[in-house]
């Protein structure tokens, strides 16, 4: 009786999912999964593109999103979420889904202008209004007794960037030619920095409502993009954006999902985000654009800040990759000690 | 949650068991002075227990209100009939209705296996049906993941059948059932116990079948358990967050249920709608409250002695 009844139940399960089979829908869905504080950015260009889009070709397109932490959306597209364009924050997340599935080709840096990253952004300090703890540059964030507030870095590439910044910034400290001991000095450095860390949210958002909603920590070590956004907009002037001496440049890689039967108008709308009319609305978004022109429009709003990348100062993701955030890695010794 | 239920169940069966009815008793204790306690005792148990009351449980429940109409009623209405919200109190209802169903007829047959059958294996199917109360929902959800995603043991099989399970309705659907599953036969498998199989051996050498004991002597004397259990149920697979989070995909408007499109509003910022939306979900815990306050006393009203001696 009771086999029958599970039985039973395991069948009718099985006849509900099946209906839920993709129907083609007449007009183009698009799934863009990203990364987490991008979402008010899509929010203003998907509708720009629908538009677009409808005036070239006469088709409509719905664009539908998904945000969270870069590698944790990695993770969901590779076990099946089906995205039909990804746009992250940092290449391993979208280098993961060539060698798992082959989601990916593997020649996607070379498909879009500038590397397929339509802007950048770089990492900054977020503080309390006043700055009371004085807070100027990385060295700061080490001070004992200071809470600093970083996504996890496992999950999160705006937190990978922060703790790649503070590497970078301490070799630049130690001095070029001394590799030796720079790494040392990096890596005590980087231990003392996470050390001040007494959350790790898993997206930048939930670092930023831990800062900002819940009033934990000093400082919030977050993307350009995210610090602008609490500071003019949404933070109702109870915070400052602090330009550390140094900092790391955050290229936002895009890619299309091959597999996918959307190519042509994922790929569209992939190009669309390197358009003046889309450039504008990054830019409005405070983030970085590639575009010269508008870049010089709203250049008040980027201060000038040095900045090294993955590829000049850390020997590219790859390493990165295995030498600081793999299983056992870097990171994962300093967080244990 | 479980506790509650099997507490509230033993506590009705109780009543059966001892015969007494429970106000009588209740008058006995109190005029007893052995069991009586010192006045300041009295109420300094009762301004503890409703201060941390109002503390925890009605101060949260005021401030999500407020939230929700701090901009006012436009703005709270504006929150819900907008598209993703509608379309996550349309996935939020669809979960639940599918689940609840289900649950029930496992329910009810695995409670009526237990409380009235020996068989080999028995205590087993008791720890499995608690299995969802002991695991954490997240790891519920990776569970799914695990078997049904793209690099999963099934999941090449789906793919290539173009049928989706998670990241779509589907895997939402089997998450809250999964995490919803104990509730109607944890509530069940007690009262059925302490009702005992004395009716059902009567009804048989009467000459009732199978199916008209489970229907005329069973079922009718478990009844108010059971909507206890379905409201439960119901409740729960409404308000899960951790399970559905994990197989969502959080794409609006598609895979978000209610507690998800919270979790978005809050993150982007808009607490106004945040706090309406989840306001419809404080709504639905006080009319389970009230559902389960109503049910609850009909359930002691049918089981304690006097209404059965009317009603025979």
């Amino acid at each position: 009786m009771l086999n029958n009844r599970l039985l039973l139940i395991a069948s009718t399960t099985l006849m509900l999912a099946a209906p839920a089979t993709r129907t083609s829908a007449a007009e183009t869905t698009l799934l863009n999964v990203s990364y987490d504080v991008s979402r008010e950015l899509y929010k203003d260009i998907n509708p720009a593109f629908a538009s677009y889009w409808k005036a070239k070709t006469g088709d409509s397109v719905t664009i539908n999103q998904s945000h969270g932490g870069s590698s944790k959306q990695a993770g969901a597209v590779i076990a099946g979420l089906e995205a039909d364009v990804i746009t992250m924050n940092q290449s391993p997340d979208i280098d993961i889904l060539v060698e798992r599935g082959g989601l990916v080709a593997a020649d996607w840096k070379k498909r879009l202008p500038y590397n397929a990253a339509p802007y950048t952004t770089t990492t900054v300090f977020l503080v309390r209004k006043g700055n009371p703890q004085g807070i100027k540059d990385w060295g700061d964030l080490t001070r004992p007794g200071l809470q600093v507030i970083v996504p996890n870095p496992k999950t999160s590439g705006n937190g990978r960037y922060t703790y790649l910044a503070a590497w970078g910034y301490a070799l630049q400290k130690v001095g070029a030619g001394n590799t030796a001991n720079g790494e040392k000095f990096a890596r005590e450095f980087v231990t003392k920095l996470f050390a001040n860390v007494p959350v790790l949210d898993g997206g930048g958002r939930g670092a930023t409502t831990t800062f900002t909603q819940r009033g934990i920590g000093d400082v919030l070590v977050t993307f350009e993009n995210e610090a602008a956004l609490l500071a003019e907009e949404v933070g109702g002037g109870q915070f400052d954006v602090i330009y550390p001496s140094v900092s790391i440049e955050a290229a936002a890689p895009v890619a299309v999902v091959d597999k996918r039967g959307t190519r042509k108008a994922a790929t569209a709308y992939l190009e669309f985000l390197f358009s003046p009319a889309a450039q504008d609305i990054i830019a409005k978004h405070h983030f970085r654009p590639r575009d010269p022109a508008v870049l010089k429009k709203y250049v008040s709003q980027f201060p000038p800040i040095k900045t090294f990348t993955v590829e000049d100062r850390l020997g590219g993701w790859k390493a990165v990759q295995q030498t600081h955030f793999a299983d056992g890695g870097i990171y994962d010794q300093i967080i244990v000690r | 949650m479980a506790g509650v239920t099997n507490s509230v169940a033993s506590h009705t069966a109780n009543h059966v068991a001892s015969g007494v009815p429970s106000s009588s008793r209740h008058r006995d204790y109190q005029a007893s002075p052995a069991t009586r306690e010192a006045p300041w005792v009295r109420y300094t148990l009762l301004t503890i227990a409703l201060g941390f009351f109002t503390l925890f449980l009605l101060m949260p429940l005021f401030a999500v209100f407020t939230e929700a109409l701090r901009k006012g009623w436009g703005v709270y209405f504006a929150a819900l009939v907008e598209p993703d919200a509608l379309s996550a109190m349309r996935l939020t209802l669809l979960a639940a209705a599918i689940a609840v169903p289900l649950n029930l007829v496992f329910g009810v047959s695995a409670a009526w296996a237990i409380a009235k059958f020996e068989f080999r294996g028995k205590q087993f199917l008791i720890t499995l049906i608690d299995l969802p109360f002991s695991v954490s929902p997240v790891v519920a959800g990776l569970i799914y993941v695990l078997v049904f995603g793209a690099q999963g043991w099934f999941g090449s099989w789906f793919g290539d059948h173009d049928i989706r399970i998670i990241f779509a309705v589907p895997g939402i659907v089997l998450a809250t059932i999964f995490v919803t599953f104990p509730f109607i036969a944890r509530e069940l498998i007690p009262l059925m116990e302490a009702q005992g199989r004395d009716e059902e051996e009567a009804a048989t050498v009467l000459g009732a079948s199978g199916w008209q004991t489970f229907w005329r002597v069973t079922l009718p004397n478990v009844k108010w358990g059971l909507l206890y259990g379905v409201i439960l149920c119901n409740a729960r697979a409404m308000g899960e967050f951790g399970a559905v989070s994990v197989v969502s995909g959080h794409i609006r408007g598609l895979t978000n249920t209610l507690p998800l499109h919270v979790e978005i509003l809050y993150n982007e910022y808009n607490f106004a709608a945040a706090f309406a939306v989840a306001s419809l979900l404080a709504l639905l815990a006080l009319i389970t409250l009230a559902l389960k306050t109503y049910v609850e006393w009909r359930q002691t009203a049918t089981l304690s002695p006097e209404s059965r001696e009317q009603a025979t």
